[in-house]
């Protein structure tokens, strides 16, 4: 049966503590405005008050947060620093795009209480201020007409509406730009236009630039108001209230005096605004650097191959980078897996053609033209990073599986040329005993340099004579009625007399509880990596597995599921 | 920027425009603010007509091939399609989704709503200036053919094999390549004497591309 804490249970406790966090923010700061000082401020709006605060508090906290999970250089550096740390809080910070979901969700969440609640208060202060008859509503929005400083009702005349106020109070006008830039950011970042149009979700999102400015000046205003401290002691509200007619007559009950709250979501985000800045300035000067494109390699299907050297570039496997190439696109960056291996002296990565971007970036490094290129033709590109991602961990696993479907394949292009210099370099840090590959896809027409890879991989260690080392099935899960006659007709032999390797290729999906099965079968007690790079629906199915192969015994097996994603 | 059907982003804006409107008029009639009758009513009716029959149903992509629609959209893509050029073209949209935005700005509740249904007409002139159109996504014809009805699964394993033969020749050929079976595995063609006809070379007894 499956121990389904060991992969999911930091994740779920940082989920459950930031929660609630949320939480006690909220209830705490519902409570504060419940105290003695707003006793007259809720005269006029009620509960609304509450509800309006209570939700600020934890905006302030969530917008705190939502700008550290995408800084990308300091995550990374937080993983190099973390080597010594256990595995699984490395894997949390692998999670940081979910998390920063998940924080948006709530800054949404909370946007639309605290809007809603202060539509009532905007209502309730016109009314106040709309009273004829001698009210205490009345009397209290009277109070401060003649200096303009201890005044309760933010509304100040009744010859106005709400709709006009809202649009001339700096809290206000900044609040509608806030929520504006956040709505724009929130449907532009919806799957669908994420996914296909790129540009317009990464270009849209600068709007939080808008977000954090008007979030910052929202409360300078300070229209959010309670009595002084001195005003509480002289005139007591539960005393007070009832004899507001004689407020100023009677020395018991002195004309109350208010004074706004400071602003302070400033404190709050503050810190992370720094962070982010320091994180855009190091992005850009590590775009600034010299970056030479040393060889260029057109592969079959649609695939670029691009060599690059650049001074100081330090890369482990499995991580990605950001390219630009100014002289396509001035403000497009792009990730792309690393392909090479930290071992050799340039970096590659292999781009495969399908937009508009990488279409004019073939074009520009001659793709078309079949003649050799001199050095100085090629672009000058912009490189940012290497980022760290999942695959980094493949080395610390005594026995791994590595699966990629489709293009998710590139990634593991790393990983085993990595093993394959190590392996030629006796490297005996070279910690995995044993290495599984899964190859799943609908043709290797696609990824032939991939296949070119695998086979000198497979010489290699023929020659060393430890061919079980890696472990590694191709699944073409594409076939029609031709291949199918194929597959009878000219079957292949179980054993390749030349390698000795079972060299199947099979056809359709691999039958995953078998594969885990004689997997943990092998290696009992063993902590075995998962790493995949694919669709969605496998991950799952994958996940799953890992989950209920792992012994609930410590000392058993135990599969740990890494999933990649772009 | 090439690809991009601003028609999709205009969608979703618009949806969402639409909920906020909603919401901003329930909260208007629930709390009894002034204004409520006019403005409230039409904001009720007009952003439901929005929400539900105009723009649920997600259009079809123009450029690439899959198009993801929303759940239970297809009873509304019929009723949508059936006013033909009105809501096929965005022009259309775009001038509808500025007339409802206006009784949004007379009460403090929608105006957050009128303001996003404005924006969201802004994106749609944009989307129809570029010459983009909406088409409905119907359901799929089931075209590719299964090789035989009893085939339901791709298989598994590989197909069983007949006894071995002795090698009629010495052993060259592909490590991939399997001598016997002449068929490289990496194009899935039997090659003809010596190299594949995807032209991989033979060198070496491997494959090489």
């Amino acid at each position: 049966m499956g121990n389904w804490v060991v992969n999911e249970g930091l994740s779920i406790l940082v989920i459950l503590v930031w929660l609630g966090i949320n939480i006690f923010l909220f209830v705490y700061y519902y409570i504060v405005y419940l105290d003695e000082r707003f006793y007259y401020t809720r005269v006029l709006v009620g509960d609304a008050l509450s509800w309006a605060r209570a939700p600020a508090a934890c905006l302030n906290f969530n917008c705190m947060l939502i700008l550290l999970p995408v800084c990308r250089n300091l995550l990374s550096f937080l993983r190099g620093s973390c080597q010594c740390c256990s595995r699984n809080i490395t894997r949390q910070l692998d999670r940081n795009i979910t998390f920063h979901k998940l924080v948006a969700y709530m800054i949404a969440f909370h946007t639309a209480i605290h809007i809603i609640a202060h539509l009532f208060n905007f209502e309730r202060f016109m009314d106040a201020q709309l009273e004829q008859n001698e009210t205490i509503a009345y009397v209290l929005s009277q109070i401060g007409n003649e200096d303009n400083s201890s005044y309760l009702n933010p509304i100040r005349t009744n010859e106005t509406n709400p709709t006009f106020v809202a649009f001339t109070t700096i809290a206000g006008l900044s609040g509608v730009a806030s929520t504006l830039a956040l709505i724009l950011i929130i449907t532009s970042s919806m799957e669908v236009i994420r996914r296909s149009y790129f540009e317009v979700f990464w270009f849209t999102h600068h709007l939080f630039v808008i977000f954090f400015i008007g979030l910052v000046i929202h409360g300078v205003g300070e229209i959010v108001r309670g009595q002084t401290a001195s005003s509480v002691l002289e005139n007591k509200p539960n005393i007070c209230a009832t004899q507001y007619k004689d407020w100023g007559k009677v020395p018991d009950c002195p004309i109350p005096q208010f004074t706004g709250n400071p602003p302070m979501t400033w404190k709050w985000v503050i810190g992370p605004m720094v962070l982010y800045v320091f994180e855009r300035l190091v992005r850009f000067w590590r775009s600034k650097q010299k970056v030479v494109i040393t060889k260029v390699v057109t592969h079959p299907s649609k695939t670029l191959e691009l060599q690059m050297k650049k001074k100081g570039f330090k890369m482990e496997v499995g991580q990605y980078v950001n390219l630009q190439c100014p002289s396509v696109s001035q403000l497009e960056w792009h990730p792309f897996t690393l392909t090479s291996a930290p071992e050799e002296d340039h970096f590659s990565v292999h781009i495969r053609i399908v937009g508009d971007w990488t279409q004019q970036l073939f074009e520009a490094c001659g793709g078309e033209k079949k003649e050799f290129q001199e050095a100085w033709k090629l672009p000058k590109m912009a490189v940012d990073g290497p980022f760290g991602t999942a695959s980094e961990d493949v080395f610390r696993y005594e026995v791994v599986m590595l699966v990629g479907a489709g293009i998710g394949v590139t990634p593991f292009a790393s990983v085993l040329k990595s093993v394959w210099y190590r392996y030629f370099n006796n490297d005996t840090g070279l910690i995995p005993k044993k290495i599984y590959f899964y190859w799943l896809c609908r043709e290797t027409n696609a990824f032939e340099w991939f296949a070119d890879l695998l086979q000198s991989l497979e010489t290699q260690m023929l020659e060393r004579g430890n061919a079980d080392f890696l472990s590694y099935r191709i699944y073409l899960t594409g076939w029609d009625e031709a291949q199918a006659a194929h597959f009878t007709v000219h079957h292949e032999e179980e054993n390749d007399p030349i390698t000795g390797l079972k060299q199947k290729t099979l056809y359709g999906r691999p039958n995953w509880e078998n594969e885990f099965k004689t997997i943990a079968g092998n290696h009992p007690g063993a902590r075995i990596g998962v790493f995949l790079c694919g669709p969605e629906v496998l991950a799952k199915s994958l996940s799953k597995q890992s989950i209920n192969h792992s012994d609930a015994d410590p000392r058993g097996v135990h599969f740990i599921f890494n999933k990649e994603n772009f | 920027m090439g690809q991009i059907e601003w028609a999709m982003w205009a969608n979703e804006q618009a949806l969402a425009a639409g909920l906020i409107l909603l919401t901003g008029g329930i909260v208007g009639v629930a709390g009894q603010f002034k204004d409520w009758q006019f403005a409230a009513y039409g904001i009720d009716g007009e952003s439901l007509i929005d929400i539900c029959l105009l723009e649920y149903p997600r259009g079809k992509r123009k450029n690439k091939g899959t198009s993801i629609d929303r759940m239970g959209q297809r009873y509304l893509t019929i009723c949508v399609k059936a006013f033909g050029p009105l809501t096929r073209n965005y022009f259309v949209r775009a001038g509808l989704h500025a007339v409802l935005s206006i009784p949004g700005g007379f009460m403090l509740p929608t105006v957050l709503g009128c303001v996003c249904v404005a924006i969201a007409s802004l994106i749609y002139l944009l989307a129809a200036i570029r010459g983009e159109q909406w088409e409905p996504i119907m359901p799929q014809v089931e075209s590719k053919q299964r090789p035989g009805e009893s085939m339901k699964e791709p298989p598994s394993n590989p197909p069983p094999r007949p006894p071995r033969r002795a090698p009629e020749e010495t052993a060259r050929g592909c490590c991939i390549c399997q001598p016997h079976s002449h068929l490289c595995q990496l194009c899935l063609r039997a090659p003809p004497r010596g190299q594949c006809d995807q032209g991989f070379a033979q060198s070496n007894n491997c494959c090489r591309l």
